[in-house]
């Protein structure tokens, strides 16, 4: 696991910022960063630039996560790139929403970086 | 922390919410800044708050959720989320700020047990200044004022329905 491209997705910089240091401080050989503030942005990002992760927010303006992750399965150069989504809608019914539209991985805001790391190894990993 | 699914629609049951609404508050605190919030042993002033951030909660239940405090908090809260010097985070405090309301107002709905998919979170909005009313139908009003590196933060549930 070496030279992760990863995308991260979130309407506010501050939050992109935070996810950026906790993968980084995981230690997951994150190679390059790349940011979008929407889901109309991030599906934008990933036909031009090939990605090995994906971490996203859900509720954001002009597309959110959800819808997001339903439509990055026509993208053929996502196909079968792992998404987490990291949101503060944490109830069950919004986790089977998520997981059902595609995402392979679920962290509640607040988070700390360690919950990062457990999230997001085993999907990169293929252990989840 | 999970509170009775009761209690959701009773006034009686609401003014329960006050401990879990500063659970809340206080985790997003210790685990996104790093620092923990105290209560103050006596009524702080609360002169030059001027940063208020908003989230609206609509569904089950209905209102706004609001965390003030003064610029200069809200440059340290900043600062605490970015691991950079205040003076560097300026330009993203009111990002930062209102990422802490929206988590707090999540946090809080995911504890009150049976709220979580009954409840929806309006996107963060960030007011500055201190000359302003706001008017709505306000049924009750949580209120709790917190110590943060010595100033004070106010949060404020106010419900609708």
């Amino acid at each position: 696991m070496d030279n992760i491209r990863a995308l991260i997705v979130d309407d506010s910089s501050v939050m992109r910022k935070i996810v950026e240091r906790s993968l980084r401080q995981a230690g997951l050989g994150i190679a390059q960063i790349l940011e979008a503030g929407n889901g109309a942005e991030a599906l934008a990002a990933v036909q031009n630039n090939p990605v090995d992760l994906i971490l996203c927010d859900i509720n954001m303006p002009v597309m959110d996560g959800l819808e997001f992750v339903k439509q990055l399965s026509a993208v053929e150069n996502a196909k079968g790139v792992p998404v987490v989504m990291i949101t503060t809608e944490g109830s069950e019914g919004h986790v089977v929403q998520a997981l059902s539209a595609g995402a392979r991985g679920y962290i509640r805001k607040p988070f700390t970086p360690d919950q990062v790391k457990e999230h997001v190894l085993p999907v990169l990993t293929g252990k989840s | 922390m999970n509170t009775s699914n009761s209690i959701l629609s009773t006034a009686a049951g609401r003014e329960r919410w006050l401990p879990t609404l500063q659970l809340a508050m206080q985790e997003v605190f210790e685990l996104m800044l790093g620092c923990a919030l105290t209560l103050p042993s006596e009524p702080p002033p609360e002169d030059d708050l001027e940063i208020t951030s908003m989230v609206g909660l609509a569904g089950q239940l209905c209102g706004i959720l609001t965390v003030r405090c003064s610029v200069r908090s809200a440059a340290r809260m900043a600062s605490r989320m970015l691991g950079v010097d205040a003076e560097k985070a300026g330009q993203e405090m009111w990002d930062a700020v209102g990422e802490i309301c929206n988590m707090v107002a999540g946090n809080f709905k995911n504890k009150i047990s049976g709220m979580g998919d009954g409840c929806m979170l309006s996107v963060p909005t960030v007011i500055t200044g201190g000359d302003y009313s706001v008017h709505s139908m306000v049924n009750e009003n949580l209120r709790t004022v917190f110590l943060f590196e010595g100033e004070p933060v106010i949060l404020t549930l106010e419900v609708h329905s």
